[in-house]
């Protein structure tokens, strides 16, 4: 029995995409936990070496699985005082494409701005995704996600305490 | 409300043990101004880490004390600091973050310079009359540089004292941090370049003020303590002390909670990492006795050398540099500092441990870059004049939740403001 081709459309992977932006929107973490493998990473490179190993170089964030559920289980608490209350987030998403797919994963990119808002000041913080995806038990997944930021600092916006 | 004279912006009470800083300090333009001229402009000022541009012909741009400048290694193997403007009519001849040349070539006139700065090519040079002198046109420098371990400053002061004068106590603690390695320390590549809406001076304080790390650093502290981060020997104490290092420069030293990847075990490490760390402690006191050997590999350091260079040894090395933009606005550039020689792993394990706790997206720093920025918006309330910054003041040995340290900056920087010498010599103990 031949293994079926992992078929995906750009559509499913917007879909997929605007969910999970909607869920980051919407601080409904645990539910955005869902929507990454149990052994994935969160990555953000330093704003001048976006291509950076994060085993060798200096990154922003480099959360392996352990961190990035400390990380949302501190988001939600009443501790996270860069969070504390939460600022307002709304992210767009654009350009998503369909890098490739080997085997059971599936390279996608895309473009983000999330604005964040607190205390009447908004910030911007642009870049693109390079997330690699995979399909488990018919739901799409992510495994790696990375978020590259097209900055070259930042200034003014200080802290990247938000999910990018 | 009118500004207050300079004398008063200090109130250094030893008799009752009382030490107030007037807000404007915080919010005013004219200080501002004053503190360019008088305190950046006459002191010793980092500008980067030898290892940054390690061969001939390397360099890279950045902004020291307000001014673009080129950190360069010459053809030669000398390190230069050039100052970013063409000396024809202005323009950057390096646009470029980091990279390695032999020339920087101006594009606006085509004026070249070779990577020790003299100038080398002038296109149309008949044009010029015979006073016209190309040696005299070189990029220019801040007149004085030096460097020790490899940490390189400058001065616009020709007349400051020597670096390693200057550094008085410090010294000692550079030596404390330097010492991790067999070889040398090294910036690793990745810079956390960002920013803070508030006052610069607050990141002084916040830098090494142990009196906040349980209340605005709970979450790290949870974290840490579930992921077994946690020495246990020490959990629940900052035990340590404060130091005055002389010239305004200060230290908060102490046993701390977290693990050391030099080299103190903490669980999360996992066991096989224990008697790796032994070993690395063992090694320390063969080279150094059981003494320094302690200091170097079982103790955290928060050293800050005036007026805005902080060497935080904590759970990751940082070496932290921030320059204010605006009485409300400072500008932060941060790196990891690291045994060169340090293993693959080890390199790994350490840059994980960094982000867990600082820079802008880890645990802990955006917590400060909160409280800082909460308290310059606080400062509005011009009714609320004075901070007041006196813990500790009547006890013979400061404790790092005591705010020596921080009355130590402040005490330097009223004299510079001022121009006046306080009754406080280098080393003196009290308050």
């Amino acid at each position: 029995m031949t293994a079926a081709k992992l078929v995906v459309t750009r559509q499913e992977i917007e879909d997929f995409l605007y969910e999970e932006a909607t869920l980051l929107d919407e601080w409904r973490l645990e539910e955005w936990l869902e929507f990454l493998t149990e052994d994935a990473s969160y990555y953000v490179p330093a704003t001048d070496l976006p291509d950076g190993d994060h085993r060798s170089t200096l990154f922003l964030i480099s959360d392996d699985p352990t961190r990035l559920r400390s990380r949302v289980k501190q988001l939600l608490g009443r501790f996270a005082h860069a969070e504390n209350p939460h600022s307002r987030t709304r992210r767009l998403i654009s350009n998503v494409r369909i890098r490739g797919i080997e085997g059971d994963t599936i390279r996608v990119t895309a473009n983000f701005v999330v604005y964040r808002v607190r205390q009447e000041q908004v910030d911007t913080y642009v870049g693109r995704y390079e997330h690699t995806l995979v399909r488990q038990k018919n739901k799409l997944r992510i495994r790696e996600r990375r978020a590259i930021l097209d900055l070259d600092s930042l200034r003014p916006q200080g802290k990247v305490s938000i999910i990018l | 409300m009118d500004n207050i004279p300079l004398e008063g912006l200090i109130i250094d009470n030893q008799q009752d043990g009382l030490f107030r800083v007037n807000r404007q300090a915080f919010t005013s333009q004219e200080i501002l101004a004053l503190e360019k001229g008088r305190l950046f402009e006459r002191c010793w000022i980092y500008a980067g880490h030898e290892s940054e541009i390690p061969n001939p012909g390397d360099f890279c741009t950045r902004r020291v004390a307000g001014r673009p400048v080129i950190l360069t290694r010459g053809d030669d193997g000398v390190v230069r600091v050039l100052l970013n403007t063409c000396t024809h009519r202005g323009a950057f001849v390096c646009r470029e973050q980091t990279g390695n040349a032999k020339t920087f070539q101006c594009p606006y006139h085509a004026w070249t310079y070779n990577n020790r700065g003299e100038l080398v090519g002038v296109p149309g040079e008949d044009a010029y009359s015979a006073a016209f002198d190309r040696r005299e046109r070189s990029l220019a420098r801040a007149p004085r540089m030096d460097s020790y371990r490899g940490f390189i400053f400058i001065s616009f002061n020709p007349a400051v004292e020597d670096l390693l004068d200057y550094l008085a106590g410090a010294k000692e603690f550079l030596d404390l941090v330097c010492d991790q390695s067999e070889v040398s320390m090294e910036i690793v590549q990745g810079s956390q370049l960002y920013s803070i809406r508030a006052n610069w001076k607050l990141l002084v304080e916040n830098s090494f003020d142990g009196y906040h790390a349980l209340p605005t650093h709970q979450r790290y502290m949870s974290f840490l303590a579930e992921i077994g981060g946690m020495n246990m020997a020490t959990a629940t104490r900052l035990r340590g002390e404060a130091r005055n290092l002389g010239n305004g420069h200060a230290v908060i030293e102490y046993e701390p909670p977290w693990g050391r990847l030099v080299a103190r075990w903490a669980p999360y490490f996992g066991e096989a990492k224990r008697a790796e760390l032994e070993a690395l402690q063992k090694r320390l006191e063969e080279r150094f006795g059981a003494e320094w050997a302690y200091r170097v590999g079982q103790t955290s350091r928060n050293l800050h050398i005036f007026p805005n260079l902080v060497i935080n040894d904590i759970m990751a090395i940082t070496v932290r540099t921030f320059f204010p933009v605006s009485p409300d606005y400072m500008e932060v550039s941060a790196w990891a500092l690291a045994p060169r020689e340090e293993s693959v792993e080890d390199r790994t394990l350490r840059l994980d441990n960094f982000l867990t706790f600082l820079g802008p997206g880890g645990f802990a720093t955006p917590d400060d870059v909160e409280m800082l920025e909460s308290c310059q918006k606080g400062f509005a309330n011009r009714e609320v004049m004075w901070s007041d910054i006196s813990r500790g003041m009547k006890r013979a040995q400061p404790g790092t939740a005591d705010e020596l340290q921080i009355r130590t900056f402040w005490r330097r920087w009223h004299e510079l403001i001022t121009g006046t010498p306080t009754v406080q010599t280098a080393g003196q103990r009290a308050a």
